[in-house]
């Protein structure tokens, strides 16, 4: 067995690896064998809708996960990581809004129906490229990865820490909603960028494309923690929850803690991209309503829920949270945003580190412990 | 005393003895209030130095411009009588081979005794080799070493955090060794350590002396004794004496400045 081979069984207990093949079989095997080919009525039966949403769930994971990489582990918590997912959304839109073609509304074969209606003639230089798959591919992580680096180089350099940095992320996440609900800024204004027809030639309506999309999302998802875990486990992996617990000590230490940030930031950006153009053609639209700031707050909403600092509570929270807001939309929508509210409450008071947090004290019996001992205080 | 005289230069030191620490009329000012005043101070290559001082005299001031933490209004900071301080930052500083330890033991308490020793111990600090970096054999037997100085062996799967106050003050001595520095700046290593762990950290220091060059800043006076080594006491941000501790214990500005006003 070769040294990287034996390292990576080495990021896993025995039992994760369980958990990890398992979910993996059912999540890129099973779900698309019971919805193709067992047949609709059947119990078994898994409807294309529902494969749909559960994709959305595992783009979100990659999302939650990017975020779980910076804020549990270097303690830097972005409030503004839609910017990141937002962008990775618009690159790949603008891929499938060149893929239309002639097909728009306006019939017209150069220009998307949008920039019709603005009356230009022609695509702005940067849109340029866009027609080819393999250059929005290329962007999806570039640009969010771009941004990422200029804005972390110019906080982290300034040593701008803790709330201060939350703040100015929720602001540049602001600007570019504000930003890219103009029009003249090419990506379709106030609607953004939707009615897609096909990606990589394939037709999005399909249901074959639907599940091809999902599957690429699991497969995805899967690279991407053991991305994650990968740089966790390593040395840097040390030094970033050495920077979270006494950054000025690290300095100390001869590290550069800009560089270590900045390497962490940028890479969390790129895997929040991947998760957006991952995300926008299952739902089939990007508009500027992907950059609001409640949005990003809610993505660390997922990532306390699971539990932070853990790679696979982040999963566990998009997964909770967001299949709760499936249920209750459906169910009793004026509830939602006060149930979500107070469930960010409650975990921050009663399990900070979140249902991974529970799971670990249950497993240990301290949760039983602490229960039996406030028990026989109210005996005595 | 040995006092540098202000004219000359740190030419004319290293044609007596080469030191590893030259402060030249190094100032510094907060808000007005002048934390250090024209402080010179010379450590010479391989010395133990304690200083001790009154509250509010400039020692952690002094350790601030020496690290890079904070930059001096005036003065020449020159590390092994080469290298001027006053413009690099804490990294720089530290991969030249200055070590610190803080008043407030700082350790990494979500990591390991191992890891935090691991993480301290001189390597390349890029980013690159830090993703890839894998200990190797002879890096394993220098961390056990290390943790086999500071008495920590026992307790190397542990967490920093739930180490003891004494612990800690070790642990984060022995990240400073694991760096490899030639000139380790502590300040304060025995505060809110018991009489047993006090004795055991002077032995630890003698051991390090023998082939670190030490600066001590500290407040007690026994500690400061046992250490058997040249003096600097500081007052209002500059050396009022210097020299062995009875000497400067019986310095009649010394015993005003600690029991006088």
């Amino acid at each position: 067995m070769g040294p990287i081979s034996s390292r990576l069984i080495a990021m896993e207990s025995k039992r994760s690896w369980a958990a990890i093949l398992t979910l993996a079989v059912i999540a890129i095997f099973v779900v698309p064998i019971l919805n193709l080919a067992v047949p609709e009525g059947s119990l078994f039966h898994i409807p294309t809708f529902w494969v749909t949403t559960l994709g959305k769930y595992l783009a979100f994971a990659i999302l939650a996960l990017s975020l779980d990489l910076i804020w549990g582990y270097a303690g830097i918590l972005s409030l503004g990581h839609g910017a990141f997912f937002g962008l990775g959304g618009y690159a790949m839109g603008m891929y499938m809004m060149r893929q239309v073609g002639e097909r728009g509304v306006y019939g017209n074969p150069d220009l998307p129906d949008f920039m019709v209606f603005l009356n230009w003639d022609s695509v702005p230089w940067y849109w340029l490229g866009f027609d080819q798959f393999w250059f929005a591919a290329v962007m999806v992580l570039a640009v969010p990865g771009a941004l990422g680096f200029v804005f972390g180089w110019l906080a982290f350099r300034s040593r701008i820490t803790g709330v201060y940095f939350s703040i100015i992320s929720q602001a540049m996440v602001y600007a570019f909603m504000l930003a890219f609900f103009r029009n003249e800024m090419g990506f379709g204004g106030n609607n953004g960028l939707t009615d897609f027809k096909d990606i990589l030639g394939f037709e999005l309506s399909r249901e074959t494309t639907k599940v091809g999309l999902y599957v690429a999302t699991a497969v995805s998802l899967l690279i991407v923690y053991f991305i994650c875990r990968a740089v966790v486990s390593s040395k840097l992996g040390r030094l970033l929850i050495a920077v979270r617990d006494a950054e000025n000590r690290v300095r100390f230490l001869g590290y550069s803690v800009t560089n270590a940030k900045l390497f962490v930031f940028t890479l969390s950006a790129m895997l929040a991209g991947l998760a957006g153009a991952l995300y926008v053609p299952q739902v089939g639209i990007i508009n500027p309503g992907e950059f609001a700031p409640a949005k990003s707050i809610e993505m660390a909403i997922w990532v306390a829920v699971g539990g932070r600092g853990t790679l696979f509570g982040a999963i566990i929270g998009a997964f909770a949270v967001n299949g709760t807001r499936t249920y209750f939309t459906a169910a009793a929508p004026e509830v939602w945003l006060f149930f979500l509210g107070t469930l960010f409450i409650l975990v921050t008071l009663v399990m900070p580190n979140g249902i991974v947090g529970v799971y670990k004290s249950l497993r240990s019996g301290e949760l039983f412990d602490a229960i039996r001992r406030r028990l026989r205080r109210v005996d005595a | 005393m040995s006092m540098p005289e202000p004219t000359t230069g740190p030419d004319a030191m290293t044609a007596r003895e080469p030191s590893i620490l030259y402060l030249e009329g190094v100032s510094v000012s907060f808000d007005g209030f002048k934390a250090l005043n024209s402080l010179n101070l010379i450590i010479r290559r391989g010395e133990m130095r304690a200083i001790i001082g009154p509250n509010g005299a400039g020692k952690t001031t002094m350790m601030d411009v020496v690290t890079g933490k904070t930059r001096p209004d005036t003065g020449r900071v020159l590390f092994a009588d080469d290298v001027n301080l006053t413009h690099l930052d804490e990294t720089d500083i530290a991969n030249l081979g200055i070590g610190r330890k803080f008043q407030k033991p700082t350790v990494f308490e979500s990591l390991t005794v191992f890891e935090n020793i691991y993480l301290a111990q001189k390597t390349k600090r890029s980013i690159a080799e830090t993703l890839f970096a894998r200990i190797r054999g002879e890096q394993l037997t220098r961390i056990e070493a290390t943790l086999e100085t500071i008495r920590l062996t026992e307790r190397r799967e542990d967490l920093a955090g739930d180490l003891s106050h004494g612990q800690k003050q070790w642990l984060e001595i022995g990240m400073l060794l694991a760096q490899e520095p030639e000139l380790m700046l502590l300040d304060e290593p025995v505060a809110g350590m018991s009489d047993a762990e006090t004795e055991q950290t002077v032995t630890l220091l003698m051991e390090i002396a023998k082939d670190h060059s030490l600066v001590v800043v500290e407040h007690d006076m026994e500690f400061v004794r046992n250490l058997d080594c040249t003096v600097s006491v500081l007052h209002e941000g500059s050396v009022l004496a210097e020299g062995p501790m009875d000497t400067v214990q019986s310095d009649p500005r010394v015993i005003e400045v600690y029991l006088g006003r």
